[in-house]
């Protein structure tokens, strides 16, 4: 019985299409896809192309076809011209070199590159060409290159771009396709033309020696290309009033590879390039096209300058164009060349910064990022203006963006402090929440500064508090200014402005709503919080302050409590203590990676990890840290550290940098405390609270070496200095000897210091201390003591096998870095100490 | 061009054509993501796109969406017109073009596509020889059926 035959395509397409819902979709799919697996069982071969065609339309909707795969392969065999159609365009569809099963089809393809059709050798030509693998094109790389000779205008076009393809699969077989390549340019054929210079142009693309040796055919491709420009009208080839617009992009493109870098080349295609630039018709996209390329070309080959500025004109046109794509890539362009035709651009500026209030999101990017390129300092005032403005109107996702951008520009180029301050309080007025968090710090220190608007500053910060508490930055901004400068605000100091009246209970009144209000994130309170601290040595409402402090004492937030809690013992215990931790913040100095700043202060010490724009760091951390290692040693008699209070934190928590600066003296003496940031790259420190013995001043600016640990073999010797460009560091090189008889490995040395201190441990020479005195381990240890601070050491030896105390500990101090007359009496600190782990013991 | 789509605007894909191996699991999601990022534009934004690494062109033709993701260096603007080349073909093909023609005839359009571009680059840049090939091959096609009789057309 003959079974019936299969349904056909156009039947199931329709039935299918009928579907009312997707399970209805499915059900039917599948009844189908059952027949034609039974059908290819049966081995049909008549209905085997109709079925895979189907089995293709099913796989466009998204269902599983991979059973179809071997069924394309047998199409592809078959000598039926149908079937090989289908079985090409299910092999495209299906199969790829991932797949074994696609190497089954190289011997098809070879007997179809020769087949007596130009269609199959077509066909062939094309699977291969869009999807034949590496091996597929190692094997058939000869057929396609004889191809490539034909006479036959339809054969050679896509033996060219199946070259292409083989080229890109396997680089290697390039040199074969050399001399094919011969008389490519001589064809009138516009197909071949056009596949020849893609050819042509993958090959110089990829190799230098071929792009040399391609170069002589340069006045070739520019004579093909004025004759397509000056040609009449050809029907055959023409879009919209110009003459093969495709051929002659392809033509630009090769041009702009050959001319590069070449001085002769890029004169030659000069005369043309300028031809092209003027006389295209600019009234279509497809003459646009043209001339965009032209562009590219011109701005990426050796032209002369007045080329160049015709090519940055064009652009500016482009600018001013309705079509929204031109102007797109005109944006484009101009971005990649405003660095090396800087002037140039910078005379479109105006239309540029026009397409900022453009309705595309992707030109306003564009608009965005080109305006921020051509920001000087002769226009920063009139673009900072259009900035703002587009600050305020654009979308969420660029705020980001635009205000960083402001924030660098105006660093760099703001005409006036004032300015400058204005530009900022107008960001965070209106973006603020959207600025980085890093933008914090840096404002803040910005504001720190400038020194004569402190009191401008704060007032107008706080006006803008009165406003609007929701913007976080902005918040902690003024916060921390209030804290630092609200002696200034209920003075009436202002000089820049109408001073306003202000009084002592209203700026508490505000800071205290920051506390509370649910706005407020956690940092802002804190901010807030030590805001309010510092007011109390500057304000009289001391109770008010006190009262304020006590209550957060007991806050459910870790953090504030412990501000609250360490605020406090500074009311109780440290009185004496507050005006001089609580002092006006000095001049910091930049270590910006934000941009150039003329007063960047490196180390000295180049080994430093990257010195980051978080000055201020959580001060969180090291205690808990300190409170871990306490444990870890069975607990001492710590007396509770005075940590000088660092007021401020960055929005986000940059713990790992202990800078300097949030732990500045508080001296704030007429010379600016050089700061040179000292990150510590050490991993948590031990901090015992050992008692030891104190050491004496030492009065003498040199500190003579000393021996500090001298036991079972092991001795270290200190030497000191003094860091040349910070005489408030002084550098300790220690020097481990080993005089035993094993090698002393994993040696580790590790210090211990109080908050107050800064300390860097630079990479040791060596981890192993070798016997017999035969070398010895060096490492330099870098300290800070700006509060000059008495500092007691003892060093603790660990073996690995007991963590007890030893009590053969011989002491030894580490001694003065600085003539001190306030040593903090009782303030027992610093250890250094030795961790010794040998292998030998 | 390392693939070009077609696709309703319901998001019913019509033609796929890969120019660069991708493993079928990444194309679906490819298809899926570009679908929706293109569908939610807006008619008077730019017919260009940054998605992922890629330079998306694309344009819509009454309920069609042509789409391509080109390299880096192609010229977006002749982007444009190498779609528009397409749209034209297929219309002198089919004769005023709809799309229920390239459903139901999706794998002529493909012929038609794999006559015009190969490997992303065009192949012939005249509309008439392109046109004439297809002419040929079909002819060819029916000869043969009409020859043999274990031929059967789709």
């Amino acid at each position: 019985m003959r079974m019936p035959a299969p349904i056909r395509l156009r039947e199931l397409i329709r039935t299918i299409r009928t579907a009312r819902t997707q399970a209805e979709e499915r059900e039917m799919i599948q009844k189908e896809c059952a027949a034609i697996r039974s059908s290819f069982r049966e081995e049909d071969n008549t209905y085997r192309c109709r079925n895979v065609a189907k089995l293709l339309y099913m796989h466009m909707l998204g269902y599983p076809a991979h059973f179809g795969q071997l069924e394309c392969l047998k199409l592809i065999a078959s000598q039926k011209f149908t079937d090989k159609r289908i079985g090409y365009l299910g092999a495209m569809l299906l199969l790829d070199e991932r797949q074994d099963v696609h190497l089954l089809m190289t011997n098809c393809i070879k007997n179809d590159l020769n087949h007596s059709t130009q269609y199959v050798q077509g066909l062939a030509l094309c699977t291969l060409g869009c999807m034949g693998s590496s091996e597929m094109c190692r094997d058939l790389a000869g057929e396609v290159e004889k191809l490539l000779k034909t006479s036959n205008s339809y054969l050679r076009k896509k033996a060219a771009l199946c070259a292409v393809h083989v080229i890109r699969k396997v680089p290697e077989l390039m040199e074969m396709f050399l001399p094919a390549t011969k008389n490519l340019l001589s064809e009138k054929n516009h197909g071949v033309l056009h596949t020849s210079v893609v050819l042509l142009t993958e090959m110089c693309e990829r190799s230098p020696d071929m792009l040399s040796h391609f170069r002589k055919l340069v006045p070739q491709l520019v004579r093909i290309l004025k004759n397509l420009i000056m040609s009449g009208y050809s029907p055959e080839h023409d879009v919209s009033g110009i003459s093969d617009p495709f051929l002659q992009v392809r033509i630009l493109r090769l041009l702009r590879i050959l001319g590069k870098g070449d001085d002769d080349s890029s004169e030659a295609m000069n005369d043309i390039l300028a031809q092209v630039a003027t006389n295209t018709e600019t009234s279509k996209n497809v003459g646009n096209a043209i001339l965009y390329e032209t562009v590219l070309t011109i701005m990426d080959i050796k032209s002369e300058s007045g080329l160049r500025v015709l090519a940055i004109n064009i652009l500016g046109r482009f600018l001013l164009n309705n079509d929204k794509n031109i102007r797109y890539v005109a944006l484009t362009s101009l971005l990649k060349t405003v660095q090396t035709d800087h002037n140039a651009v910078q005379r479109h500026r105006s239309t540029i910064v026009d397409c900022l209030k453009d309705l595309d999101v992707s030109i306003k990017r564009r608009a965005m990022e080109l305006s921020f390129a051509l920001v000087n300092g002769n226009n920063i005032r009139g673009m900072m203006k259009e900035l703002l403005y587009f600050l305020d109107s654009c979308d969420p996702d660029f705020k980001a963006d635009c205000a960083s951008g402001i924030f660098l520009a105006a660093e760099k180029y703001a005409p006036s402090k004032r300015w400058h301050i204005d530009t900022i309080m107008r960001v965070l007025t209106t973006a603020g929440s959207y600025v980085r968090d890093d933008s914090v710090p840096n404002l803040i220190q910005l504001i720190t500064n400038s020194v004569e608007m402190h009191a401008y500053t704060v007032q107008r910060l706080y006006k803008a508090l009165l406003d609007d508490i929701s913007q976080q930055p902005l918040v902690q901004v003024a916060s921390w200014c209030i804290g630092e400068y609200g002696d200034l605000l209920v003075s009436g100091q202002c000089e820049e402005e109408e001073p306003i009246q202000v009084s002592e209970d209203e700026v508490l009144d505000v800071l205290e709503g920051l506390l509370v209000s649910n706005l407020s994130t956690p940092v802002t309170r804190g901010y807030s919080l030590t805001a309010i601290m510092k007011l109390s040595t500057r304000f009289s409402s001391l109770n008010r302050i006190k009262k304020v402090v006590s209550i957060y004492g007991s806050s459910i937030d870790v953090e504030l409590q412990q501000r609250a809690v360490e605020y406090n013992a500074l009311f109780k215990k440290y009185d004496h203590m507050r005006p001089a931790l609580l002092e006006r913040m000095p001049i910091m100095e930049k270590t910006a990676t934000n941009g150039p700043s003329e007063t960047v202060q490196t180390n000295g010490e180049t080994d430093s990890t990257i010195l980051d724009t978080k000055h201020l760091p959580s001060i969180s951390q090291p205690a808990s840290q300190a409170n871990d290692l306490l444990d870890l040693l069975g607990g001492n008699d710590v007396v509770p550290i005075i940590q000088t209070t660092v007021p401020t934190k960055p929005a986000s928590a940059g713990g790992e940098l202990l800078d300097l600066l949030g732990d500045l003296s508080l001296t704030g003496g007429p010379t600016p405390t050089p700061a040179s940031s000292v990150p510590m790259s050490q991993p948590p420190f031990l901090l015992d609270g050992l008692t030891s013995q104190p050491l004496f001043n030492d009065i003498a600016a040199v500190i003579p070496p000393m021996t500090a640990y001298n036991k079972n073999g092991l001795i270290i010797e200190f030497t000191f200095e003094r860091s040349n460009p910070n005489p408030n560091i002084a550098v300790i090189t220690i020097h481990a000897t080993n005089s035993t008889e094993a090698d002393m490995t994993e040696f580790v040395f590790q210090a211990a210091v109080p908050k107050t201190f800064q300390l860097q441990l630079l990479s040791p020479s060596s981890n192993v201390v070798p016997a017999f005195n035969q070398g010895s381990v060096t490492q330099v240890i870098r300290v800070l003591n700006p509060q000059k601070v008495r500092c007691y050491c003892e060093p603790r030896t660990h073996s690995a096998s007991y963590r007890s105390r030893s009590s053969e500990i011989s002491p030894f101090v580490l001694k003065h870095l600085q003539k001190s007359d306030e040593c903090l009496s009782g303030a027992k600190l610093n250890i250094a100490k030795l961790k010794l782990r040998a292998a030998s013991h | 061009m390392r693939f070009m789509l077609l696709f309703s605007r319901q998001g019913k894909l019509r033609l796929q054509k890969w120019y660069t191996a991708t493993a079928e699991r990444d194309k679906k999601k490819m298809v899926r993501e570009l679908m929706q990022v293109v569908l939610a534009r807006k008619p008077k934004m730019c017919s260009f796109l940054e998605w992922r690494d890629l330079k998306i062109v694309y344009k819509r033709y009454a309920s069609l969406y042509f789409c391509c993701a080109v390299e880096e260096q192609d010229n977006e603007l002749i982007t444009l017109e190498v779609i528009h080349r397409f749209v034209e073909l297929l219309d002198k093909y089919f004769g005023s073009v709809c799309e229920l023609d390239i459903i139901f005839n999706f794998e002529k359009a493909y012929f038609i596509l794999d006559e015009f571009l190969m490997g992303g680059e065009i192949q012939d840049t005249s509309k008439k020889s392109v046109l004439k090939a297809i002419e040929q091959a079909d002819l060819l096609q029916e000869v043969l059926i009409y020859c043999y009789i274990d031929q059967v057309d789709l």
